[in-house]
């Protein structure tokens, strides 16, 4: 990483992305474990989510206060999306989707408190998520409809000599799934960080040279972006879930 | 040219996709309004798929991003 220092200002956007170790530990066969601030925030990403769903579901009542109504909220949006999508048979799989929007939207949500650490703006986190759907998806796939999934990469319905280019462009879409699922969970998420430092950087900047007047300007839109960041931080998490959704229907049910 | 300048022209030139996503984003949001102002009963049960052919379309401009970062911190 050429870290090269942003002049003026002297802010470097990319310093809140750097992972650093908390607590030291040997390395294991080459691989280094120790325990660092990713894994601190993906561990309070984890811990809150299921403290939260703990507490909203402890004392539930016929009428739900507050708590255990987001609770029921959060479980009742994912459930409808799964029933809408993949239909009834996907409610199987209901827990892994439910668990994987809890922990996108905590590690998101997370990322937006000042000095934390965002956990979905490195690749490498948002890369091992899709890798695992798809996977996953593609062992449905193949448990449920054994060779004859390899039809999906077959369209009906396409004269014969247009057949072997078609193939090979559904093969190749459907290998870039994953790149293309945890691409945009990290562009975003990386994309707006740095947006936001920037933006503070010019307030701190324009207010350290004696231009306090001047310095509302890109406060006012850094509040402004801040809402807009908070708003991608729940989208992105629907949208990750809802296409997990949508693949996942294609291999259950395989209708083009 | 110095191989660091081209880099940096590398980087500016491939963040140039960002304005097709920008395109994409105002077709996706524009169509819906003007579908959503015909017919406002039918909007909200489209709103998923707005969402998602938003996110869609985002996805291939945060691609050249990607390469004008790649071209920045790792190359």
């Amino acid at each position: 990483m050429a870290g090269s220092s942003e002049g003026g200002a002297g802010i470097d956007p990319m310093h809140q992305f750097e992972v650093h170790p908390i607590v030291e530990l040997p390395a294991l066969a080459g691989i280094d474990t120790s325990f660092t601030n990713s894994s601190l925030w993906m561990v309070l990403a984890v811990g809150l989510s299921g403290l939260f769903l703990l507490m909203a579901s402890s004392r539930s009542a016929l009428v739900p206060g507050r708590l255990q109504l987001m609770g029921e909220m959060a479980y009742g949006f994912v459930a409808n999306m799964v029933k809408e999508n993949v239909g009834t048979e996907g409610m199987k799989y209901f827990p892994f989707i439910f668990s994987l929007f809890m922990f996108i939207l905590f590690c998101n949500m997370l990322g937006m408190l000042p000095y934390s650490f965002t956990v979905t703006s490195h690749l490498i986190v948002t890369f091992a998520l899709a890798a695992t759907v798809f996977l996953l998806i593609t062992g449905v796939g193949f448990a449920r409809h054994g060779i004859g999934f390899l039809k999906l990469f077959v369209p009906s319905g396409i004269p014969a000599i247009l057949l072997p280019l078609l193939v090979v462009i559904e093969v190749i879409s459907y290998l870039t799934r994953p790149v293309s699922l945890s691409v945009r969970l990290f562009g975003n998420m990386m994309a707006g960080h740095t947006m936001l430092k920037i933006f503070g950087g010019f307030v701190v900047g324009l207010g350290s040279a004696g231009l306090v007047p001047l310095a509302i300007a890109p406060f006012a839109l850094m509040v402004a972006f801040t809402g807009l960041e908070l708003l991608i931080a729940g989208l992105q998490a629907y949208v990750f879930t809802i296409l997990t959704c949508i693949y996942l229907n294609e291999a259950i049910h395989m209708d083009h | 040219m110095e191989a660091e300048a081209a880099k940096y022209i590398g980087a500016g030139i491939a963040c140039i996709a960002l304005a097709g996503a920008g395109m994409a984003i105002g077709t996706i949001f524009g169509n819906f309004l003007a579908g959503a102002l015909r017919n406002p009963s039918a909007a909200q049960s489209q709103f998923p798929n707005l969402l998602l052919g938003f996110a869609l379309a985002e996805a291939t401009g945060l691609f050249g991003l990607i390469i004008a970062l790649i071209l920045l911190f790792v190359v």
